[in-house]
């Protein structure tokens, strides 16, 4: 048994100690928000915030999170859609078929604590999940409206 | 101008109410889930509730493109409910067989979402309005053509009013009306607006569950494994080596080429698979590899036997004939959907059911093929539809899916089971993008003249690889998508007095799909590179070289011109700037790209910018289409810049993203979209721009470098300045 704390809620795990945080949060925890795109670091779906860092989950074990960290996932980012992220997705449209969004979501809300006021380039740069889709022009759009929006 | 249109029985109930009088035909079980005493179906289409709410029955599948926006955007524009009330629901196909397909075709591919629904549901919000309006004018005694109605609220002569949800029930025990005026789309208010999408909200919090989230009581998990090797067998596998691993069920063979794992986590359950001791015999297919297809592929270039696609005039002695004649052979590599969630499937079999919850663009067929394989029959079983991350195709080319996690299920009756792919297996495992080589020749007059021109297609074919059955005397007529003549579907756009394309079929041992956009990638890619070529032996502009060839073209034309002034063909491009541009018609739509880009010192491309142009006709909502063209563009430029799948001892090289590289946001060009719907027919809008941003860029990047690419993705290519 291990203790993660997810969302504010202390929640105890019976896992192997080396299963990925991953497939902990969607099959121990329910939260399956979080999502599996890849499992080699590639994609970027599966990202969560730890301590407020926007981390890969399927990269991180589960023997790796340390009690005192905090770990948020797109279910925990705001109890109503009102993280500006969250708002300016809604305002421009952004998802296509939602798969990669909850993980486009979490680096963008991570991403705009480093950048309040980011150009194109660090977009670019900064913002690293893929999306089969092709939504990138309009997250490239909600991040700016995000950041006149906080 | 309004369009009077006779209803046929068949698009709609049978008028006799069921018991309650308060919906229609609904006489068959599985029926009636959206119909009890205080949900009145009005059609098959609408549904009202009480608190004026209107439900649409969307039997198309929404995989990110808005289809289902849309087709609710056209029931309201017709029924004239309040756009902020409306809601939707899925019909299954088990619904669908039990009331004689009430709900047509649910197959969600080719474009087709808005264009072949358009009509019935048009007439379904029509059909239901009139009858709203009948029953508030009986209600108050007086003629149905005295009310009137706006977002949902009739109003009467004297100015009562009365809402949709006040009077649905009565409106559902009514005659279906057997002619119903559609509106002309000049009178659009609420289609052809645009209007925000439906199914956004749950995607922004995790709560939204795709067919890979869901979880049911007592649910076991999968994790599954196929022969590497097209057409290999299973030999072995050594069950005790894993069963005391955590979590684990069940090791099962499935058919004669695929092992999964049962466990009651997935990840337990491909821990142990990974762990699985397994022989393979991997059959005739373990040799083949990429020299293989290639020499393959060559062969066919030249072969004497073809199927012919288009035929004008005598092409060989046009070629003999020519003041010059121009050859280059092009190349278009296999290729993987990649849907953001992997291939996934649950199903719960008991001695006389059979459920599946499945992400898939054909439920249809994923009934037929539920039923098969649990040999029950189809009222026994049905399909519960659930929202796809990502199709693009792969979900409607095989239900492999559904048959392996149906044939698990049998083996642990009552225990639902959900079989997840890994990414690995997913990618190598896909039903690939065809790959083929064309030969192209083209003849020139001395005034530079194309006179004649030869496209020899040698490769694969989708329908023989897929559904035989579709082969026409061995002929996979949809090998010349976008290059045949006189066709509404996809039409090739120029005038060549002497024109010959065929195909030579090759099949090398892949499976192959529909990939989004499908044949058209190859074949706009060949020609439009091509017609690059021909316009400079001509000494030709490429734009005017064109124009010249496409007078009897003008809806083709139409999109050329618009891209054209659009990146400002007629003027110079900035200082270390380059631009092509090309057209091509597919899934009854017009569209053209131009492209504008810079290459560095080091080779590196940049896309600075592609305007797109699409003529579809109608434009139900303009914002969905400039998000489908931005997203075909990142599809398409995958293929054009970085992805391809290989294959050595018979095996998928690219196991997952970080091998199959996809366009990101680092590569993702600036876009500007041009609507120009010229009206008079209906044509698709998630796939066409697919055919256009690769062959612009690739013409882009010769005037910028010299170098003709002819084999994708260009970075097989070093860019870098001689
Ligand atoms: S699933 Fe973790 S990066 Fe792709
Ligand atoms: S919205 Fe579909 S993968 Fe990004």
């Amino acid at each position: 048994m291990q203790t993660l704390t997810v969302n504010g809620n202390n929640l105890e795990v019976d896992a192997e100690p080396d299963t990925p945080l991953l497939w902990v949060l969607r099959e121990q925890l329910g939260l399956t928000g979080t999502k599996y795109g890849c499992g080699v670091a590639a994609c970027g779906a599966c990202t969560v915030h730890i301590d407020g860092m926007p981390v890969r989950s399927c990269q991180v074990q589960l023997q790796d999170v340390r009690p005192e960290e905090t770990i948020t996932t797109i279910e925990g980012l705001s109890p109503d859609l009102s993280h500006p992220i969250q708002q300016a997705w809604l305002e421009l449209d952004v998802p296509q078929c939602g798969y990669c969004q909850s993980g486009q979501i979490m680096a963008a809300a991570a991403f705009l604590k480093d950048y309040p006021d980011p150009t194109d380039e660090d977009i670019k740069a900064g913002m690293t999940n893929l999306c089969r889709c092709g939504t990138y022009n309009r997250i490239k759009a909600g991040i700016k409206r995000a950041a006149e929006l906080s | 101008m309004t369009q009077v249109f006779k209803l046929s029985r068949r698009s709609f109930l049978a008028g006799t109410a069921a018991a309650g009088g308060l919906s229609l035909g609904l006489a068959l079980p599985g029926a009636a889930q959206d119909a009890s005493d205080s949900t009145p179906e009005l059609n098959a289409w609408v549904v009202i509730n009480p608190d004026n709410t209107v439900v649409v029955r969307v039997a198309k599948i929404e995989m990110g493109q808005g289809t289902l926006t849309g087709l609710a955007q056209l029931v309201t524009e017709e029924l004239e409910c309040d756009w902020d009330n409306v809601t939707w629901s899925y019909p299954t196909p088990g619904e669908n067989v039990a009331r004689d397909r009430v709900w047509g075709s649910f197959g969600t591919f080719g474009s087709q979402g808005i264009r072949t629904s358009q009509q019935m549901v048009r007439e379904g919000g029509a059909a239901a309005r009139a009858m709203l309006l009948q029953a508030a004018a009986n209600r108050w005694g007086v003629d149905a053509g005295d009310v009137t109605v706006a977002k949902g609220v009739i109003t009467g002569p004297d100015g009562a009013t009365l809402t949709y949800g006040d009077v649905a029930t009565e409106a559902a025990a009514l005659e279906v009306p057997t002619e119903v005026t559609l509106k002309d789309p000049s009178e659009w208010t609420v289609a052809g607006t645009s209007v925000l999408r439906l199914d956004t909200a749950d995607k922004l919090d995790g709560s939204r569950k795709f067919a890979i989230d869901l979880t049911q009581p007592g649910m076991m998990l999968g994790a599954v494994k196929q022969t590497p090797v097209l057409g290999g067998k299973l030999v072995s596998y050594d069950a005790d080596a894993v069963m005391d691993m955590p979590g684990v069920q069940k090791v099962m063979q499935i058919g004669e080429d695929t092992v999964v794992v049962v466990a009651d986590t997935w990840w337990r359950a491909k821990t142990a698979l990974d762990a699985l001791p397994i022989e393979w015999d991997l059959g005739e297919n373990a040799t083949f590899g990429m020299d293989d297809l290639d020499a393959m592929l060559d062969e066919g270039l030249t072969a004497s036997d073809a199927f012919v696609g288009n035929e004008a005039g005598d092409v060989q002695e046009a070629l003999s004939g020519a003041a010059q004649v121009v050859e280059a052979v092009y190349h278009y590599p296999s290729q993987h959907h990649a849907t953001m969630e992997p291939m996934n499937a649950m199903a719960l079999v008991t001695d006389d059911r059979c459920d599946v919850w499945v992400a898939t663009q054909n439920a249809e067929t994923d009934l037929a093929v539920a039923a098969e394989t649990a040999g029950l029959e189809i009222p026994q079983c049905d399909i519960h539809r659930i929202n796809l991350g990502g199709g693009f195709g792969r979900r409607a080319s095989a239900s492999d899916y559904t048959v392996i996690a149906v044939k698990v299920a049998m083996e642990m009756k009552g225990t639902p089971v959900k079989v997840i792919w890994s990414r690995e297996e997913d990618s190598t495992h896909g039903a690939y993008h065809p790959t083929t080589k064309a030969r192209m020749r083209g003849a020139l007059d001395a005034d530079g003249n194309l006179t004649g021109m030869h496209i020899r297609i040698s490769g694969q074919s989708i329908f023989a690889g897929l559904m035989p059955f579709a082969l026409e005397d061995g002929m996979d007529p949809l090998t010349f998508q976008g290059l045949q003549a006189e066709s509404t579907e996809g039409e090739f756009g120029y005038t060549v007095p002497n024109l010959l394309v065929d195909h030579a079929m090759r099949n090398p041992p892949l499976r192959p799909g529909f990939w989004r956009g499908v044949n058209n990638n190859q074949n706009a890619f060949y020609l439009e590179c091509f017609m690059d070529e021909l316009a400079d032996a001509a000494g030709k502009d490429p734009l005017e070289f064109r124009r010249g060839l496409m007078q009897d073209h003008p809806l083709h034309l139409a999109v050329l011109e618009k891209v054209a002034e659009g990146i400002g063909w007629d003027t110079p491009a900035p200082e270390g700037r380059y631009r092509g541009l090309c057209q091509h018609m597919g899934y009854g739509s017009y569209v053209a790209a131009a492209a504008e880009v810079s290459v560095d010192d080091r080779g590196n491309l940049t896309i600075h910018k592609i305007v797109a142009a699409t003529d579809p006709g109608h434009v139900v909502n303009p914002q969905q289409i400039e998000a489908q063209i931005e997203g075909s563009f990142a599809y398409g430029l995958s293929a054009g810049l970085l992805s391809q799948v290989t294959i050595e001892e018979g095996q998928v090289q690219e196991e997952n993203f970080d091998t199959y590289p996809i366009v990101s946001m680092w590569e993702m060009p600036e876009v500007e979209s041009h609507l120009i719907p010229s009206g008079g027919f209906w044509g698709g809008v998630g796939e066409p721009t697919i055919f256009v941003a690769t062959p612009a860029v690739m013409n882009a990047v010769y005037r910028a470098t010299g170098k003709r690419i002819r084999e994708l993705p260009l970075n097989k290519h070093d860019l870098t300045p001689a």
